[in-house]
């Protein structure tokens, strides 16, 4: 547990203190101007629009609000009010003061913003540019670079650069390696250069080398990128539905953990165990396009329950998966979705948020445990909860049969839940060779021969079998459970995302626990103190 | 070391014996030379002015004097001689031998400190270039060319760095130190100060004696550096900027001469009663220190910076006159610097003192502002008045560091937000006084002849009298 107030995920744009977004026609512009003191943790500024997680969490919430209140919006300038600095990246004294598992679930957040940005816009027909007004250093040229497009201005002074190497001793956390090789496609030795030169480049060699898309001298600049902004705008694309007002999050604190609609939290501090139960529409669902609709609220709720516990209980080992409701009416949500997703813009978001928050549970360093009772209803969107477990346990009844808990796969899991490597859950659980299963919903014999679940207890060896699993669970080393499960969740070839989730952070979770970074001497700690990092020269 | 005046360009570095640097040199010269037509003094490039050039860099013979047309000033490379036993005097390497080359492991710092030191020479030669044409007589005329001259040279100090010591990366940083122009909105140079015209001798006479000011106390810290080709390039560029001071210092003086004449005349202070007869008011001077002064100190960086810290730590910038110190590596010794505590009033904060070294040389700056202030006030008590020219507080009117947007009266108080942006514009030069002075800017080429808005020199330059032809108009 944290010792100071929970971090929450869930903002208003009234409450931004870091952000502004505005929106003109089919133009949206998200502004950066880092309230100094307005970290979310006391004890360091945010100068020259440096930011913390709380900035991050401001600029997510602005990406949903996009999505759903400005539909209209097919382009986004991501710009500085700052004069001549655009973003300088990750605060250092914010790193250098976070626990291990502080930077690392501020890393694991920031790269699924920057993530779920190149989502929107290769999903969504968002076009993202970076329109870097002056200097973006370290994270802040790792926004840019996770826009479609970026920007500088050539003001001859102005650089894009990632610094982190040679003036931290750190990487560059939030996918800038992976995304200047694979996505940008730098030459790796320019990159090495790039990437070890604290002052970066200007204008002319970033452009030459794949670093920026255009440079502009500063008094067209505006003018070029609004311009540009317009023509990727006027792209053809969904026509946009009426926009969907985000209702405040319902989010309750309860004493042994939180209520949402559709979603209730229990935490078990003594078995270091949280239970997550989804619970299914109480009535037939049509489409309404409110955000309290079914489909919508509970992928909200779901996606603030995995980050609130992901931040704020890091004891919480593991998290058993649990729905309750009626499976053919998630079947019926399923249809629904996958039937409107290609054609109605609501419908395509609201998958979307599905995908984003089951991407966050792919990536949470917990063990997952989906069981599947009696009254579940694991199907469609809701069976991907059991697919993205690391185990499944399903409940088989020993004399009743028709109270057996019954599974089903829909449209959506086969297409639009995408893993962030972009392929599904059930091709990533059968590497590529996924096979048929029978129509309609499986009871538990069936659907532990179709390998879709991987326990199948009766009904007396239940109880044991899924205490035995969570208590043997409890006693393994939780690294080397993060470690391994992050492995066995991905599996096949690797894309930008998984070696940004996987490679990139692993890197650096490992330099983030090494005396040369963190150690009283380390290239972290000893920044801005005029004391110069004492390293280890040995090469590990 | 005699500077060689047989090459292309002057030096006491033996050029002729690195044929790379040489040609490399001699290759940018006439770029340099296009922005000097382009961009250096308007109007005046055919002009002969009495100028000093340096022959030599010891104390004796490193000036000599005569006329000449600007574009053929014999702008070099001069370095203070040599110490082959200089040790490193401060930070984490402090006692080891000074480094004759570029660490790789602080190319890039002293690469950025080198081109932001570099990117001010240019500037205010551009920012200067129309002054000419309203000069109070040819004895200014020859001082401002001078000044400008000067910086062009320093220029070439950095330039000389950059080649000789940074490979590609330092000559495009010295083609760049170029392409930047004074307020062009689309290659603006780096600091923001420099970047505002200078259309007014008053001006002038506050940059030289303020801004400039920074410059020396940039170089003193400089002159201290580890990396010993930065600190004998710097060690005498300081010789060359004690003239701008000089002309900052006496330019003011002459002013405050001129306006208490006028005072004692009239038997009054009255400002509009002053004007009127073509001087320049004392409360109009406050106005122009409260600008500059101010403007000045932000040159100087935040409070606390990380960036100072780290450039003391490694021995590339130390303290101005860092002998004068006891203590030189400053590793676990605190500082105790004002702030404000957020809720209208002010607390100290204990910051570590290598966090603190941009304050700490603020510090010295302003005290060496205040010699100037305390003479200009003897002369006006010696005239019989009561007046006090002052220097504002160092956290009025900040934009960068603790101080930045915090409302500050000029005598350090506090205030409301509300009346500090009702207040301000009273503070500071209003468009009503940048009109008075420009009114008064008339070209004054007659030798010996002065404006009416200034006192005549002490003495003339170099044993000559006030009344010689320095500047020889065609």
């Amino acid at each position: 547990m944290t010792d100071t107030i929970p971090i929450t995920y869930d903002r208003e744009p009234t409450q931004y203190r870091h952000w502004s977004l505005a929106v003109e026609g089919a133009v949206a512009t998200l502004t950066l101007r880092v309230d100094e003191n307005g970290g979310l943790r006391p004890g360091y500024q945010l100068k020259r629009n440096s930011y913390d997680l709380g900035v991050d969490i401001e600029l997510n919430d602005a990406l949903n609000r996009l999505r759903f209140e400005h539909p209209q919006v097919r382009a986004v300038i991501v710009t500085s009010a700052l004069d001549r600095m655009f973003c300088a990246g990750a605060n250092i004294y914010m790193l250098a003061r976070s626990s291990h598992a502080a930077k690392v679930n501020f890393c694991r957040f920031t790269n699924e913003t920057r993530n779920f940005m190149e989502d929107a816009s290769r999903r969504s027909g968002l076009a993202f540019i970076a329109a870097c007004n002056g200097t973006a250093a370290g994270g802040g040229y790792e926004l840019a670079l996770a826009c479609d497009e970026i920007w500088l201005v050539d003001d001859r002074s102005s650089t894009v650069s990632l610094p982190e190497v040679p003036l931290l001793g750190v990487l560059p956390g939030t996918g800038g390696l992976t995304r200047l090789t694979d996505k940008r496609r730098v030459r790796r030795d320019l990159a090495d250069v790039f990437c070890t030169d604290p002052d970066g480049a200007r204008g002319r060699r970033a452009c030459e080398w794949g670093l920026v898309d255009r440079t502009v001298p500063p008094q067209r600049f505006e003018a070029a990128v609004k311009a540009r902004a317009e023509e990727l705008a006027a792209r053809p694309g969904l026509p946009a539905g009426d926009p969907v007002p985000l209702m405040p999050l319902d989010r309750r604190l309860e004493v042994d953990g939180y209520r949402y609609p559709y979603v209730r939290v229990w935490i078990d501090d003594a078995r270091r165990l949280a239970e997550i139960v989804v619970s299914g529409p109480s009535k037939p669902v049509t489409v309404e396009r409110t955000a309290g609709w079914w489909p919508l609220a509970a992928a909200r709720a779901l996606e603030d329950a995995v980050l609130m516990l992901r931040t704020n209980h890091e004891q919480i080992g593991a998290w058993v998966l649990r729905t309750e409701g009626d499976p053919e009416a998630l079947l019926a949500v399923d249809a629904l979705l996958a039937g409107g997703m290609e054609t109605d813009q609501f419908l395509r978001e609201t998958v979307a948020w599905w995908r984003r928050a089951l991407a966050r549970l792919d990536v949470t360093s917990r063990s997952l445990i989906a069981l599947i009772e009696p009254g579940s209803c694991f199907a469609g969107p809701l069976m991907e909860l059991a697919l993205a477990a690391d185990r499944s346990f399903m409940f088989q009844p020993l004399d009743e049969p028709e109270t057996a808990p019954r599974v089903a796969l829909g449209a959506l899991n086969r297409a639009g839940l995408e893993m962030v490597n972009g392929r599904t859950r059930l091709d990533c659980r059968f590497s590529g060779i996924v096979p048929n299963f029978p129509s309609g919903t499986l009871g538990p014999g069936e659907a532990l021969a179709a390998g879709l679940v991987t326990f199948a207890p009766d009904e007396l060896d239940w109880e044991d079998e899924v205490r035995l699993a969570l208590e043997e669970r409890a006693a393994l080393s939780p690294d080397a459970l993060t470690g391994m499960e992050a492995s066995l969740r991905f599996g096949g070839a690797e894309t930008l995302a998984t070696k940004i989730f996987g490679r990139l952070s692993a890197w650096q979770n490992w330099i983030f626990s090494r005396p040369n970074a963190v150690g009283e001497d380390g290239a972290l700690k000893r920044f801005g103190s005029g004391a110069r990092p004492g390293f280890d020269w040995g090469r590990v | 070391m005699t500077v060689d005046y047989r090459g292309r360009i002057p030096n006491n570095i033996d050029l002729s014996g690195d044929r790379r640097l040489q040609r490399a040199l001699e290759h940018w010269q006439p770029r340099f030379l296009n922005w000097w037509h382009e961009l250096g003094p308007d109007g005046f490039q055919a002009a002969d002015v009495y100028l000093r050039t340096a022959t030599a860099v010891d104390a004796r013979g490193w000036a000599s004097f005569g006329h000449v047309r600007m574009p053929d000033y014999r702008w070099g490379i001069f370095l203070a001689e040599p110490d082959h036993d200089r040790r490193i005097g401060f930070g984490d390497e402090m006692g080891r031998p000074v480094w004759p080359e570029v660490p790789g492991e602080h190319r890039a710092a002293l690469r950025r400190l080198i081109v932001t030191q570099g990117d001010t020479e240019p500037a205010s030669v551009e920012q200067q270039r129309r002054l000419g044409h309203s000069c109070p007589s040819l004895y200014d005329l020859r001082n401002l060319f001078q000044v400008n001259v000067e910086e062009g040279r320093h220029l070439w100090a950095m330039v000389y760095l950059l080649h000789a010591y940074f490979g590609r990366d330092g000559r495009e940083e010295a083609e760049e130190l170029l392409y930047r122009h004074s307020g062009d909105p689309d290659n603006p140079r780096i600091l923001t100060t420099f970047n505002e015209p200078i259309e007014d001798w008053l001006s002038f006479f506050m940059f030289t004696y303020f801004t400039d000011r920074d410059g020396k106390y940039q170089l003193k810290s400089f002159a201290e550096s580890a990396f010993d080709p930065l600190a004998r390039t710097c060690s005498f560029m300081l010789t060359e900027e004690a003239h701008h001071m000089f002309v900052g210092e006496t330019g003011i003086a002459r002013i405050v001469k001129r306006t208490l004449e006028v005072m004692q005349a009239l038997g009054k202070d009255d400002p509009d009663a002053v004007r009127a007869q073509g001087a320049i008011d004392l409360p109009t001077l406050q106005r122009y220190i409260n600008f500059w002064f101010s403007s000045s100190l932000d040159l100087f960086g935040s409070e606390t910076s990380s960036n100072a810290a780290a450039y003391f730590a490694a021995g590339l910038k130390g303290r101005p006159d860092e002998a004068n110190f006891d203590d030189h590596t400053c590793l676990d010794t605190t500082e105790r610097i004002a702030v404000p505590d957020g809720d209208g009033g002010i607390r100290e904060e204990e910051v570590p003192t290598r966090n603190a070294m941009n304050e700490i040389t603020r510090a010295l700056y302003v005290k060496d502002c205040a010699i100037g202030v305390t003479r200009w006030n003897r002369t006006i008590k010696r005239a019989g008045f009561d007046a006090k020219l002052f220097l504002p507080s160092t956290h009025f009117r900040r934009t960068i560091g603790r101080w930045a947007g915090a409302p500050v009266t000029p005598d350090g108080t506090l205030m409301s937000d509300d009346l500090y942006h009702r207040s301000l514009p009273g503070w500071l030069p209003t468009e009503e006084d940048k009109a008075y002075v420009h009114s008064l800017m008339h070209a004054v080429t007659e030798p010996g002849k002065m404006a009416g808005w200034i006192a005549p020199p002490a003495r003339g330059i170099d044993g000559k009298p006030v009344d010689y032809d320095y500047v020889k108009l065609h």
